[in-house]
């Protein structure tokens, strides 16, 4: 009896060591790319060519990332990007909260229909030529418009917040409502200060949404340099240095300043995708704790 | 917004959605339009959302029509010439398509095998760990990919795979299993794993969540039962843990069979070129060169369309046989 527990604690053992082992493995190849790309962003570009850079540089400089600089487009991109991600989140967080609102209010009558229709929208989309279609026919192509108002209500954000919202007790309403306040100023004193957490959360999906996303730019506005964004720009070099020869003059979004023959574009590239990731890096974890909340309810309840 | 509100009334949607307004206060006779103005500001706080709601993503259906069309821009919708199935039969009669069909089933199931069981594993074995600050750092590690563009990925990906100086090949060189780089990204055959390892890399984590929340749920005394019954990590997790999110499992995999032609293009766009193009395009991509990049706009339509019909009947196979062998359905 005794023998048989003991080789069944020896068992466990060997199973921690190597699931200890197995998940810093998991770690270590999530992480090695993101370093790589920082340590090439951070050395010397013709030294990076030698190769053997991992995840230290070799030759320290900042001089790729003052090189972004000389590109007007991806000024430009920055400056719109983060444009529509601040309004764009804005508009998002306090749509999705206002329709939640008036869809955790179990008196309203409009309920269930406005329910429906926005949960319908998970199961179907009319497709992408019929979308644009659309777009085009608003005369949203080439606007900036096209960044905030097609996607700005959007069913899961809703659904996560209404979930959270229906968690809050009833008689908080009721007392405020006995003191003449309307239905907005509930809402916005005294209902959207107790949900932060899941505005947070949802915040965090919308601006990282709008951050992330290029392909509207490439759909609509590729036509307007004014109006390109920094992921559309990064995705440019990118694709264009992906294959073959590695010639900085093929580089559209690039100015005619190639003075600079002593940085290749690799370095810039790893410099441009740093700049494009560490405002992500930078927030996520302070919600982490909040959207592992809010990914399990919206889940649930769809 | 003028002409918002024109297009909203065309689409007749508007109409529906009054409708089933009217039906709400038909139960309580306290009068409609009395609750209405009591509710004015309910109103207020929705309607407006819901009109855009409608606006983009309900009236795009209405331009389902245009398949079944010899559509035109420019012309007014009933002076368009109708055509009936013509764009489906030349769909249906081109090879291109049964080459992009078989990709975007290819990478789809793939992903469906792949990315579902790795991030169930994945969350099983983190939820054995005890060590609460280990466990923490791997989340937030895991995460981190979920919250990086595609444009970054693939660029990052593209990184990896290089023939100069990439880590892959550099390994596997070292470890000796080839002698010269390979040409990850230049060869078709490799397409369909690299995009499929991809999506893993960076979404892996991500969707562990849902299962360490579903794990989290297991009722603790099942656990400490398994154990006086002399039950090893291994059998714990096989007939307490695994069955415990089983209802999880089902619901997600339905709902992922459901998804299974719309895997979406990002990944395929960026991480293609034109020399993997035989492997890399997907029914998406397929409508995107056709129905934009040439103007044909019904063609790439009707591939739209077969793109959504296909969803909904899997979507219903799914859940129904899930539904009569696993008690277990989403609608």
């Amino acid at each position: 009896m005794f023998k048989t527990f003991s080789r069944q604690k020896q068992y466990d053992t060997m199973f921690d060591i190597g699931n200890y082992l197995f998940l810093t493995i998991i770690m270590i190849v999530t992480l090695y790319p993101f370093l790589n790309v920082l340590a090439i962003s951070l050395n010397q570009s013709l030294d990076t060519v030698r190769g053997g850079i991992y995840i230290w540089p070799r030759q320290f400089t900042f001089e790729n990332y003052l090189e972004i600089f000389k590109y007007d487009d991806l000024i430009t991109g920055f400056v719109n990007s983060a444009s529509r991600t601040v309004i764009g989140t804005i508009l998002g967080v306090l749509s999705s909260a206002m329709v939640a609102f008036t869809l955790s209010r179990a008196d309203f009558q409009g309920r269930k229909a406005i329910s429906t229709i926005i949960v319908l929208t998970m199961y179907f989309s009319g497709g992408l030529i019929p979308g644009y279609m659309l777009i085009r026919d608003l005369g949203m192509i080439n606007t900036f418009w096209v960044y905030l108002i097609p996607g700005m209500v959007n069913a899961f954000n809703i659904i996560i917040v209404r979930s959270f919202m229906d968690g809050l007790p009833y008689s908080l309403q009721e007392s405020a409502k006995i003191d003449g306040a309307n239905d907005f100023t509930i809402f916005w004193r005294i209902i959207l200060p107790l949900c932060k957490p899941v505005l947070a959360t949802v915040a965090l999906f919308v601006a990282v949404g709008h951050w992330n996303s290029w392909f509207d730019t490439y759909l609509y506005n590729s036509q307007n340099p004014a109006l390109t964004t920094l992921q559309y720009e990064l995705m440019k070099i990118l694709q264009n240095t992906s294959m073959g020869s590695v010639n900085a003059n093929d580089m559209r979004g690039m100015t005619q300043d190639q003075a600079s023959q002593f940085v290749s574009p690799e370095s810039i590239k790893m410099a441009i995708t740093v700049v494009t990731v560490v405002p992500i890096l930078a927030v996520y974890p302070f919600v982490q704790k909040y959207f592992v909340q809010g990914m399990t309810i919206g889940a649930v309840k769809s | 917004m003028k002409t918002v509100t024109r297009m909203s009334g065309q689409s007749g949607l508007e109409g529906e959605l009054s409708d089933s307004l009217a039906v709400e206060p038909k139960r309580k006779k306290a009068g409609f339009w009395k609750v209405f103005k009591q509710q004015k500001y309910l109103y207020m706080m929705s309607i407006p959302f819901v009109l855009l709601v409608i606006i983009f993503n309900y009236l795009p259906l209405w331009g389902w029509s245009m398949a079944f069309q010899s559509y035109k821009p420019g012309i007014p919708f009933w002076e368009q010439e109708w055509v009936g199935f013509q764009h489906f039969i030349q769909l249906f009669s081109d090879e291109r398509f049964y080459l992009v069909l078989r990709n975007t089933l290819a990478m789809s199931l793939m992903s469906l095998a792949i990315g579902f069981v790795f991030p169930i594993l994945f969350a099983v074995l983190l939820n054995e760990v005890r060590l609460s600050i280990f466990k923490r750092t791997v989340q937030t590690i895991t995460y981190l990919p979920h919250f990086v563009s595609w444009v970054v990925v693939a660029g990052i990906v593209t990184k990896m795979l290089s023939i100069d100086g990439g880590i892959i090949n550099e390994l596997l060189i070292g470890l000796g299993i080839v002698d010269k780089p390979v040409q990850f990204m230049a060869k078709g055959e490799y397409f369909w794993s690299i995009v499929v390892v991809s999506d893993l890399w960076k979404e892996m984590g991500w969707n562990a969540i849902i299962f360490l929340a579903a794990i989290a749920g297991i009722d603790p005394q099942l656990y400490e039962a398994a154990k006086v019954d002399g039950a090893g990590r291994w059998r714990r997790i096989w007939h307490v843990t695994l069955p415990g999110i089983r209802p999880t499992i089902l619901v997600l995999l339905i709902l992922s069979i459901g998804h299974l032609t719309s895997i979406g293009f990002e990944k395929q766009f960026l991480l293609g070129n034109s020399l993997v193009v035989d492997y890399s395009e997907v029914l998406d991509l397929y409508a995107l060169n056709y129905g934009i990049g040439l103007g044909r706009f019904s063609y790439g339509t009707a591939i739209g369309i077969f793109n959504s019909v296909v969803s909904i009947i899997l979507l219903f196979l799914a859940n129904g046989i899930f539904k009569r062998f696993g008690n277990q359905s989403v609608m």
